[in-house]
This record gives C-alpha cells, structure tokens and sequence, in this order.
C-alpha cells in the first residue's frame, strides 16, 4: 500500500484549490486523483466567460481560469494522476483508485480532501412526464456535446430550469444555429443568476416563463416531438387550460445540481440538507481527516467562491495533517427562518480569526435583516437589500463573537425590516 | 427452408430459441426492435415469482412453478445476477389475514412452499415495514433477477448453439402454403416449416396474419421507480402487498444490482407503445408503496419507466397451434409471471409441440453455457489488476457512479449480440444506469459506439430507429 499525507479526489477548482494552499502551509506529499483527461473538472467545457472576477478581477473564459491553477500546479510539483477513478474510500482513509497505467491502486493518506464536484438532475429524478424518448437531456451533457465533441443535441430547443448552465447553453446553442424557443421555471423566480438572465435570454429575445412546468413530452417516434407546459399554482399544481405547446426536437434539463458525493454517503459520513456532507470550520466532515469542498459540499455559482473554499479546506487538511486542528468546541450552526443551509454546520476549533458563514435564502426577499442568535442572545445583525436563493450568501463573523455563547448554538435567520 | 422461424426475441422467444438450439434444426429468430428484450423484458418487475398466486391447475400455476425451479441452473449457465431473496406477501388488517391463509391454501395447491409469519417475525426481518402489519406469506422461493441480460445473454447463447438473430426486421406478412410457411419481413422473404408466434405485444397481429383468433390483447400499462443504491438496506426480501383482481399489486423490491424498484401501477391501454409515465400514476403507485414501507426515500429516485404487459382476454397463458395449422404455435398473453415461466414455457412449447413434428436429434456440441462475461465489480483487487494488466483499458472508468470500465464496454462489442445503440451499452453494463443517469458517461459511450461501428456520432442511437442523440456537427474536433 502507498502512504501520502494529502490525496484529494478531483482536480477541478476545488480540487487545485486545495493542493495549492496545502502545499503553501508545508503539505508537500499531495497527491491529485482526476477521473478525466486533464486538469480542470467541468471549467474545461465552460468556454463562456465571466469567471475570475472576484479572483483575478478580470473576465476569463474556464479554460483560461482553470489553467491559471493547473498552471501552479505543475509549478509547485504538485503531483496529479489523470483518467483515474476513486473506487473507494474508508473510514480509516485508505483510497482506491484505478487507471489504466497503474491498475487498481490502495493509497493510505492522512488526510482526503473531497473536491468531486456535482452532477445535474436527471428526467428520472424529477419525474418527468411523458413519452421515454431521446432528445431529452441534461444541459450539462449538451453542453460537453457541443463544447468538447463539436456535436448540436438538437435545433429547437426547449429548456426546462432557468438553472445557470441552462441559460448559458441557450445562449450557446442559439449562436450556434438552434432555435431555442422558451426556458420554463416551475418556481416564481428565476435560479439563476440575473447577469445570465440579461445576457443570456434578453439579449436573444428567448422568453423565460415562471410558474411553468413540462406537463408532458411527446415522441413516439423515438425523438421529441413536442413539449407541452403548464402553469403552476403556489401548490406547484398544473393548472387545466394553461398549456403552450412547442413542436421542438430536444427539452434541455436545467433543474438542480446535486453534490456528487456516493463515496462519503457510503461512509455514513453525516448529511445536509444540501446533499453534502455536514463539515466544521475547517471544512471537516463528520470522519476525521476528511475533508469536503467546492460543489461536493454544496453547489456555488460562482467558481472564484470554490476556489476559495478550496483554499480553506486544503488549509483545514493541512492543519490537520500537522496536528493543530485539536477540537475545542462544539457549536453547531443551524438554518432559521428563511434560510435554506448553513455552512459551516459546525464550529469546533480556534484556528480561524475569521469564520465566513455562507447560506442561501428560500426564496427572494428584499430589505432584511440577517440575525446570528444563539439562544436569545443576538450575536450580529446584518442588513442586506436584496437575497436571493441562486446567489450564496457570505457573511464573516469575529471568532471573538463566537465566545461566551449562552448555549452550544447558533441560528441563521432572516428577519423582514 | 428453414426448420423453425420464432418471431419476437423477448424472454419467451429467447428460450425457445435456446431450447430449439438443442436440437439438429434450422432456426431463425426476427426481431422487429434493434436489440434482444427490448420491450416487455426490458420493462417489468425482475421477480422470479414463486408461484403464490396463479389460480391452480392453469397455465400460469403450472409453468410459474416449473420456471422458478429452473432459475439456479439458468442463472448458472447464462451468467446472470440472481438472488433468490425471497417474497413477503403483506397483510396490514385481520380481514387481510384471512385472505393470507387463502393464499397459503393456493400456494400449497400450487406445490409452493410458503411460511405464514407473525407480526414480529415480519417486523425482525423487515424494519422498515408498515408497523400495522398484521404478518406476511413467506416464499422463500422467489428472488430478483437482471431482465436485461438474462434475455441478451439467452440469445446469446442460442446464436452461439447456431441460431441466426435477425434484429430490427419486424414480420410484415406469413402465408400458409400447406407444407410451408413464407413469412414476409421488412428485409426478405423466408420459408420456414414451422413458425412459432412469440411476438409479446404482436402477437395478436401475428396470429391473425394465417387465420381469424378467438382471444384478444388488452394490454396493460405498469408505472414503476427506481431508486439509487443506497447503503442502508430498506427492504430485504420483495414485499407484495395482497393479490387483488388487478394483479399482485404494487410491489417494493431490492433489485439483482441492489437498486430499490417500486410499482407497477396497472391500467388498460389502446395503444401498445404508450411507454410514458405520468404524475398522476406515480403519486398513485407512491401511496400505495408507502403502506407496505412508509419510509421509501424517494429523493433516491434515479427512474421512472413504464412497461406493457400483454394480457389477454382469457387471462391465462396462451401456448397452442393455430386451429388451422399445428404447424403454427401461438405463444401468446404472456403477461406476468412471464419473465418466470418463460424457460418452463419453452420446454412446454417443445415437449408438447415441436418435438411432435419433427423426428430430432441433439446437437453433440451443444454449449449450455455463455463465456464469462468481465465484471470488475464482482472480482477481487488481485483478479482485477490480472484483468488491468492484460488489457489497461480494464483500468479506464467510463462510468463513474457504476464503475464500469472502457473494457468492459469494448468486450460487449465483440460479443455474438453486441449492444448497437447507448440504452444498449447500458442495459448490458450498467454504464448510466446510476445516480446521473449517463449525465457523464453517454457522451463517451456514443462516441466508443461510433468508432466501433465507423459510423459518425449522429447515427448513434438511443434505442430505438429514430432515437438519435445528435442533430448536427458543428465543427470538426
């Protein structure tokens, strides 16, 4: 069996993240585990720009931003293995993986660092009604079709989820001669960011209808033929008499991401509500020396914010690795009105000066309050004009506020003004 | 001339054809979709039934049991998952346990061994059962099988015995000539001295195409989930709840790949290709499930599927020559317990007819068995580095959530009945049958399939003809 301290499973952001600021804080026996051909993870089929704006303050392409950490990988002799599969992983931190090169490999290490992104929500999971044929599919697949293998999955497309990869592959597919005829929301408001919204869907004259779900598709045939929606009640009810068809050949699905995390389900690793593992300060899930982050732990819309959260648990592993990350507390952190999660879901060490909280609201809300209490003490308070649920919320917090808690708790809640 | 020609390569015609492969006889099986069991065998429960339920002395009753029997050697020799798990027929109130002790009495008079169970009893084996129970029927004869490959690896097995497969070549026409048949397809035209109609959902039209039939199909539409694996075992045996006039009722059932599988529903339908699933059916079936198992995770959700069963009007199996001809056999209403009884039907179908109108002689190289198929995740560390060493593309994971390897998939291929389209990869392999449904891996195995068969990507198919993934190249990569 081979021994490293740090093996961290996917090279993607949050995966590079992690290397790179485990290397900076003395980590040097890292080893990267990349179930695809390069470096990159997803970043590698998002040739759209918009990312890097918090990290480089400038615009980049996904190639562009994720060769800027590949990059420093090779640089700082990070050491990566690619077309290499994780096939398990135990409590006791034994990794394994396989390639073609290496065959199926045991590695023993310190410290893991969960960096395996998500995977979208397929028809199965939202029970998609209707006909059983092609032309329905993920907007993410379509987008690896067109991206990577130069391939249009059809030339009229309806698109259900206003989910951010939806509105960009409208936009994409649309430049690239397809005809895309409507994106359907089932809620009231749209899930995904409003600069993809303007820039996505306005700028090509794309209607985006809220309170509308796909009552059925059809294609006997064996392709779509049509897509009929319907609109909703606030009971998510079709309501009879509100359907618009569309004859079109694909219905793209944009309807959630999921953490992609059967490894750490299997370890009966503690859940949250977000579908990824419950972690400390230190992004600590509930197995010592494991570690979560980036779109495993919870999906971002934004990459600049896994990165960082990348950062912070390559920082959490190595402080682990190097024995300083001894718990002291246990203060959980809960979700209260109008919030959705918490991350972190707990608090149990001193090392961090400053913790950041990252949430999501429930749904949009305007000029609120954002209460920490724990108990009925009010620990902060702070106002925020505008939340809503496609865009994470961060808000830092002193650890010195974190101290002479009346209880072990702490509830995130929102408060109309 | 051929000696036999079977139309509908669906479970029953799989063994029928196996069985005939036996045999010094000329055999064709048509197909009229683009794959083996693609249609009612793809989509059903996967139970190998115990044989509770058939009312006795039919031919469901007899053939039920005889199959059921059958499955350890088949499973066996024919490489398939199989877990003979056993059944729980489950009453929740005093009145359903008289009915229990009726079933008790029918499977007794159908030569089934079954065990009632106490409330506890149940309880201890099933934590997860409605607390209400009241106890249940023990079968512990019934298990869970891949429907999927136990019919590709049963034609298999005949092409390998000499049986020529002839896929996505529907039968247009057959007209008796007295000493002959000539069954007209959409590619040819064959002769053949007996014609055995196995043609599922068809097979009323077939029958039809050589004489007036007295019977009719209704056939019956089954909506059912499918939920991930998941570690925590929900139910360990397949829960039934009580038999009612509509059929076994829906059921809540570990799967041969540790997979949950709840329904079906079952309503009558017009049209034979109405495979779509609705919202209403689903909340149905979900209702119902929940009084067996009332904390069915369906966030696990990975699937919806519907099959067609095709009942018939005299609610049994119909195995008989055409009135006109003895030479035609009509295999015929095989509706659940079909997928069971089917390797019972065929030693039927032979026994009592074929073997009557031809003076036969066994092959003397006859092979039962299929070649071992690679299956990474049932080997140990050692056997799967011997398998990565001889061949590194046993080292290369396509899907992730089924770790199943670019060998693996490569080796279907050269198999006697390739996979030719992605649901075909996946029926076979389980590439995208996991938690993102081939979000990640259909795209490398669209384009695995394309080099394979030198075609481009956009004549690859999802199922069936004009299933295709792709409209249009964009640019040259």
């Amino acid at each position: 069996m081979i021994k490293r301290d740090l093996v961290i499973i996917g090279g993607g952001s949050a995966g590079m993240a992690a290397a790179i600021e485990a290397k900076k804080n003395g980590i040097d026996d890292i080893l990267i585990l990349e179930k695809d051909g390069v470096l990159g993870g997803i970043l590698n089929q998002c040739i759209h720009n918009g990312f890097g704006l918090t990290e480089f303050k400038e615009e980049l392409t996904g190639p562009e931003y994720l060769s800027r950490f590949a990059e420093q990988v090779e640089e700082m002799g990070i050491e990566y293995k690619l077309n290499s599969l994780v096939l398990d992983v135990t409590e006791n931190r034994i990794v394994t993986y396989s390639n073609a090169e290496d065959g199926v490999v045991l590695v023993e290490a310190k410290a893991i660092v969960f960096a395996t992104g998500c995977y979208e929500r397929s028809a199965g999971a939202i029970q998609l009604s209707g006909d059983r044929c092609s032309g329905i599919i993920t907007a993410g697949t379509a987008q690896k079709y067109l991206n990577i293998h130069g391939f249009l999955v059809g030339k009229r497309i309806v698109i259900l989820g206003s989910g951010d990869i939806g509105l960009i592959m409208a936009r994409r597919m649309t430049l690239e001669g397809a005809k895309v005829l409507c994106v359907s929301e089932l809620m009231p408001y749209s899930n995904g960011l409003n600069r993809n919204i303007a820039q996505c869907l306005n700028d090509y004259n794309i209607p985006l209808y809220l309170s509308r779900s796909v009552l059925r598709v059809e294609g006997k045939s064996g392709r779509v033929e049509k897509v009929v929606l319907a609109a909703v009640d606030d009971k998510m009810k079709f309501i009879p008499g509100t359907e618009m068809e569309f004859e079109c050949d694909t219905l793209l699905l944009s309807v959630g991401l999921v953490p992609y995390v059967s490894l750490l389900d299997k370890l009966h690793a503690e859940m949250s509500s977000t579908r990824g593992a419950k972690v400390n300060d230190q992004l600590m899930t509930s197995i010592p020396g494991v570690f979560a982050c980036g779109n495993c732990l919870h999906v971002h819309d934004v990459v600049d914010f896994v990165t960082d959260e990348g950062r912070d648990a390559g920082r959490g592993a190595a402080n682990y690795i190097k024995g300083l990350s001894e718990k002291k507390k246990h203060i959980a952190i809960k979700p209260g009105n109008g919030v959705s999660y918490v991350i972190p879901q707990f608090i149990e060490t001193d090392l961090n000066n400053d913790i950041t909280f990252k949430f999501r609201v429930r749904k949009p809300v305007k000029n609120v309050f954002v209460n920490f209490k724990s108990g009925d003490q009010l620990v902060n308070k702070v106002v925020k004009p505008v939340l809503i649920p496609s865009e994470m919320v961060m808000i830092k917090l002193n650890k010195d506020k974190l101290t002479n808690l009346p209880i072990d708790e702490i509830e995130v809640s929102l408060e109309e003004r | 001339m051929l000696d036999v020609i079977i139309i509908g390569a669906g479970v029953t015609g799989a063994f029928i054809a196996r069985k005939l492969a036996r045999y010094e006889l000329s055999v064709a099986l048509f197909e009229r979709e683009n794959d083996v069991g693609n249609v009612t065998s793809n989509a059903n429960s996967a139970i190998v039934h115990s044989g509770y339920d058939p009312v006795p002395h039919t031919l469901k009753a007899l053939l039920n049991v005889r199959g059921n029997q059958m499955f350890d050697e088949i499973s066996d020799e024919l490489d398939v998952h199989f877990n003979r798990c056993g059944s729980l027929t489950v009453a929740v109130s005093d009145e359903q346990m008289v009915m229990l002790y009726d079933l008790e009495k029918r499977s007794q008079e159908n030569g089934v061994p079954v065990r009632i169970l106490t409330a506890e009893e149940v309880k201890e084996m099933e934590p997860h059962i409605n607390k209400e129970v009241k106890g249940a029927l023990l079968a512990p004869t019934a298990g869970v099988i891949d429907p999927f490959n136990l019919v590709v690896h049963c034609v298999e097995n005949a092409v390998d015995n000499g049986v020529k497969l002839h896929l996505a070549e529907p039968v247009i026409d057959i007209k008796d000539n007295g000493d002959y048949f000539l069954v007209k397809t959409s590619k040819g035209e064959y002769q053949a001295k007996v014609v055995i109609n196995a043609a599922g959902l068809y097979s009323d039209k077939i029958a039809a195409m050589i004489e007036d039939i007295d019977w009719k199909l209704i056939p019956r539409k089954g909506e059912y989930f499918v939920l991930d694996h998941y570690d925590v075992g929900l139910v360990n045996h397949t829960i039934f709840p009580l038999p009612s006039a509509k059929g076994k009722g829906v059921l809540v059932s570990m799967t041969s790949s540790n997979n949950y599988i709840v329904g079906p529903s079952s309503e009558p339908i017009d049209d034979v290709e109405d495979f779509s699933t609705d919202s209403y059916t689903l909340g149905e079936i979900r209702r119902q499930a929940t009084e067996l198992v009332p904390d069915i995770p369906f966030n696990q959700v990975i699937r919806v599927f519907s099959g067609v069963r095709p009942t018939s009007t005299r609610h049994d199996f119909i195995i008989e020559p055409a009135k006109s001809n003895n030479r035609f056999i009509n295999v015929a209403g095989i509706e659940s317990p079909g997928l069971v009884s089917s390797p019972a039907i065929a030693e039927y179908v032979f026994e009592n007819y074929v073997s009557k109108l031809f003076s036969l002689k066994l092959k003397a190289n006859f092979n039962p068995r299929v070649k071992k198929y690679t299956r990474l995740n049932d080997m140990s560390l050692e056997e799967r580095n011997e398998m990565i060493k001889k061949n590194p593309e046993f080292g290369k994971i396509i899907c992730s959530c089924e770790k199943v390897s670019l060998g693996e998939i490569k080796e279907l291929l050269e198999r006697s009945v390739p996979p030719q389209t992605v649901k075909g990869v996946k029926r076979r392999c389980r590439a995208g049958f996991g938690k993102c449904q081939g979000g990640f891996c259909s795209p490398m195995v669209a384009l695995i399939l394309a080099k394979h068969y030198n075609v481009s990507p956009l004549d690859i198919k999802w199922d069936k003809e004009s299933s295709n993934i792709l409209k249009e190249e964009v640019k040259k990569l």
